[in-house]
């Protein structure tokens, strides 16, 4: 067996006496810190030990034991292992956590998402709203004692399917809508909630000039159905002119608590879940939730079906750029023929999903210790064909085409731009934080199955605006090229998967964090079992979502033009955001 | 920045027009047989393809790839009398292992003894539910529910199909899963040819 964790991480206990203690729950790791000295210990560790990354907050119903507990993951922007640490509460309403936003700026929308799901009160925080729900809603969902419309059973599979499985369509049961919950003490027929108050009331938190003209600001909603949007999202502006003078994104419009169907599935069923958060890359998803079973289990995966992961998520990568190449310069106006022309060679990449995963987008492939299947026939050809002649040189073409359009620059070079101390500050990630001058990749800074074999240069760029966003997305689809070139030059025969198939999976109880490198920054699996068939605790770290934590401060002073083009440049994808 | 101010905009443009261009160049190469045929398709999605590239559904369509998967039916072998024996024994797997659990199984019950027999009495598959992950087809043990190819289902009624809707097939099966089905065949009969000597 491995060493725990915990005897390795950085131990603080000495400085900090009675108040830290290693977390010694079997399969568990980190520290569990004291509420009151939270704030304490995070500035020590971000100040003293250079823990300055803040990757993921999220918060676990302890529901049997009475307990709530919010947990932590930092790294070093310099790379390493991380550090994992925990408050528990005792879970009695209000429960109250300090808010970390003061030090690390990047928690904002991770305690709200925590507030709202999990009603942990973020004492401290500076816009505690509701981020996915809306205002009014009944309940906390993550809840363990929270039950949806239509609730069945706690955990898949469900009883009534088998083997008296007679059909019942759960719409038919519900003929009345009696499944709605509704606030304690809210009648539906005579009372009216106004949801958006507390979005307008937030919005007038800003910083006035007082220079010339006393002038009105006008607040404008672009979305939730806005074209450059990509997809449901909301953004709420208040403009000076034509200026921004202060913006809080609104979420939430494809909200389905992914989280909550993953604490309902077993292990297997949640992989094309996965699929559907960040639906351009679906494969790095399958990769993550891969990872943190594979370290539950304690399974190694077969060597061909490391390599065949390699390919298939540096394949995701490209993919998933060059989609953003192509919608991003159709932000900056440059109309539908990049996308096109990004769109034509995407295809080709989903032509090889589909004949090797069965599905374009939703591909389903990994399997806890391999790959669902090995390639069929001819595909590794074509991969040849694709990455060794046709991608280098079309890449190049898309390149050539509108990187020195003097539209593209001067739309792009000196806006929206994320200096490197606020890109750490906001825990940004993945392509969005390499444009802005820091050298983090996970494939690099803590490598992940076999990335440590390959040979490939983590790209960065130093003005972090809209152009070098797109820039470093040129760059990484070159530098996934050479990737899967050697990916495919090593590809060992053998076995794609290390157990027999299984529908359901034995794991140990004990947490674990996986976290992968994905198109769009850090994408981490926290996954909690408790040794039953569902996990107990399904966690999703988000990179588009938390990407968006910026959005706000680096649109401020822009004109709301660039607006768009800014969004374009982080690269989101609702399913992700939202969840 | 370059020397020339729009130098930029007319290398874009360049770009442009060699592959407007080339949609004529590359129709004028293939003497018109470019649509409309499979090698034509073939060549629109391969690695030399240039020019134009989109298929003109419906008139065209993208030939699937053998793993290409759709909602699942139900596989069953024909008799020498012409009879459908499902493959299916109702041990209920494809509806524990079903993410989004739209399958709905009755197992049938000898009427004298009372005891299971394996044979599915009802077998539901709620389509409009199902994800198409093809996990069911994945983990059964019999080879008896596979994914499909048939992608048109529209309808303006729910998609829910009963155990008749679901049958196709063996024969149906290796068409659409031609290297699939050989190779589940041949173990099968492996199978079949080792379980007596193991009596002995």
């Amino acid at each position: 067996m491995n060493t725990p964790a915990h005897v390795q991480s950085l131990d603080l206990s000495a400085r900090f006496p009675g108040a830290i203690h290693p977390d010694t729950r079997p399969g568990y790791s980190g520290w569990l810190v004291e509420n009151a000295n939270l704030l304490e210990y995070a500035i020590a560790l971000r100040d003293e030990f250079g823990y300055d990354y803040l990757s993921s907050i999220t918060a676990v119903d302890y529901l049997p034991e009475g307990k709530m507990e919010v947990v932590y993951h930092v790294y070093k922007t310099t790379g390493g292992a991380g550090l994992v640490f925990k408050v528990q509460v005792p879970r009695v309403d209000p429960i109250e956590v300090p808010s970390l936003v003061s030090i690390y700026p990047g928690a904002e929308l991770q305690e709200r998402e925590a507030w709202d799901l999990f009603g942990i009160k973020f004492t401290g925080h500076p816009d505690l709203r509701r981020i996915f729900m809306w205002e009014g809603f009944a309940g906390h969902p993550m809840r363990k004692d929270w039950h949806e419309p239509y609730f069945e059973e706690e955990g898949k599979p469900f009883k009534s399917r088998w083997p008296e499985g007679q059909l019942v369509m759960a719409e038919s049961k519900n003929l009345y809508a009696d499944n709605i919950a509704y606030p304690h003490g809210f009648n539906p027929a005579s009372q009216t909630f106004d949801s958006e108050k507390a979005l307008y009331d937030s919005l007038q938190i800003y910083q006035k000039e007082e220079i010339g003209l006393d002038t009105d600001h006008i607040i404008v909603n672009m979305g939730p159905q806005h074209p450059s949007t990509h997809g449901v999202f909301r953004v709420a502006v208040v403009l000076d002119g034509e200026q921004i003078v202060n913006l809080k994104p609104v979420m939430g419009y494809l909200h389905r608590n992914h989280e909550k169907i993953g604490e309902r599935n077993t292990f297997i069923m949640n992989m094309p879940y996965t699929d559907r958060l960040d639906y351009l890359a679906s494969m790095s998803n399958n990769f993550g939730y891969a990872l943190a079973i594979e370290k539950l289990m304690n399974v190694k995966p077969t060597e061909r079906s490391e390599y065949i992961r390699i390919i298939m998520a540096e394949m995701t990568r490209i993919s998933n750029h060059l989609f953003l190449i192509g919608t991003l310069l159709n932000d900056l106006g440059a109309y539908f023929t990049p996308m096109l022309y990004a769109l034509e060679e995407r295809e080709l990449i989903l032509d090889i999903f589909e004949a090797v995963a069965g599905s374009r987008m939703m591909c389903n492939y990994f399997r806890f210790g391999g790959v669902a299947r090995d390639f069929p026939e001819g595909v590794l050809q074509k991969i040849k064909d694709l990455f060794f002649e046709r991608f280098p040189r079309k890449i190049e073409e898309i390149d050539r085409f509108l990187s020195e359009n003097e539209i593209i620059r001067s739309r792009g070079i000196g806006q929206g731009v994320l200096t490197a101390e606020d890109a750490i500050k906001y825990s940004a990630a993945g392509p969005f934080l390499r444009a802005s001058g820091i050298p983090y990749d996970v494939r690099r800074a803590e490598p992940y199955s076999i990335y440590d074999r390959f040979e490939f240069d983590v790209v960065v760029r130093s003005n972090g605006d809209i152009y070098d966003r797109l820039m470093v997305r040129f760059d990484e689809i070159r530098q996934s090229i050479r990737i899967i070139q050697q990916a495919v030059k090593g590809l060992p025969d053998g076995p794609v998967m290390a157990l027999k198939p299984m529908y359901q999976v034995r794991v140990p109880p004990g947490e674990a964090y996986g976290r992968v490198e994905g198109p769009k920054g850090e994408l981490g699996f926290y996954v909690i079992s408790n040794g039953k068939p569902n996990p107990w605790r399904y966690h999703v770290r988000a990179p588009s979502f938390i990407n968006l934590t910026s959005f706000g401060p680096i649109c401020i002073g822009q004109k709301v033009a660039d607006l768009v083009g800014v969004l374009g440049s982080i690269d989101i994808v609702l399913g992700e955001v939202d969840r | 920045m370059s020397d020339m101010y729009g130098k930029g905009i007319l290398k874009g443009l360049g770009v442009s027009l060699k592959r407007f261009m080339e949609t004529y160049l590359d129709d004028l190469v293939w003497l018109g047989r470019r649509y409309n045929n499979d090698k034509g398709i073939a060549h629109r999605s391969d690695k030399d393809g240039r020019g134009i590239f989109t298929v003109q559904y419906p008139e065209e369509k993208i030939p699937v790839p053998e793993e290409f998967r759709f909602v699942p039916f139900l596989v069953y072998d024909e008799g020498p009398n012409g009879e459908k024996n499902l493959r299916c024994t109702s041990c209920g797997i494809c509806a524990k292992v079903c993410p989004p659990q739209c399958i709905w199984i009755v197992r049938s019950t000898d009427p004298v003894t009372g005891r299971p027999i394996p044979d599915p009495a009802q077998f539901y598959i709620d389509a409009d539910i199902c994800m198409n992950c093809g996990l069911c087809a994945e983990f059964c043990p019999f080879d008896a529910i596979k994914m499909d190819h048939n992608y048109e289902l529209s309808s303006f009624k729910r998609n829910v199909y009963d155990e008749a809707g679901l049958s196709k097939s063996a024969a149906y099966y290796s068409a659409i899963r031609p290297a699939n089905a050989k190779r589940e065949d041949s173990a099968r009969s492996a199978k079949a040819a080792s379980r007596p000597a193991q009596v002995e």
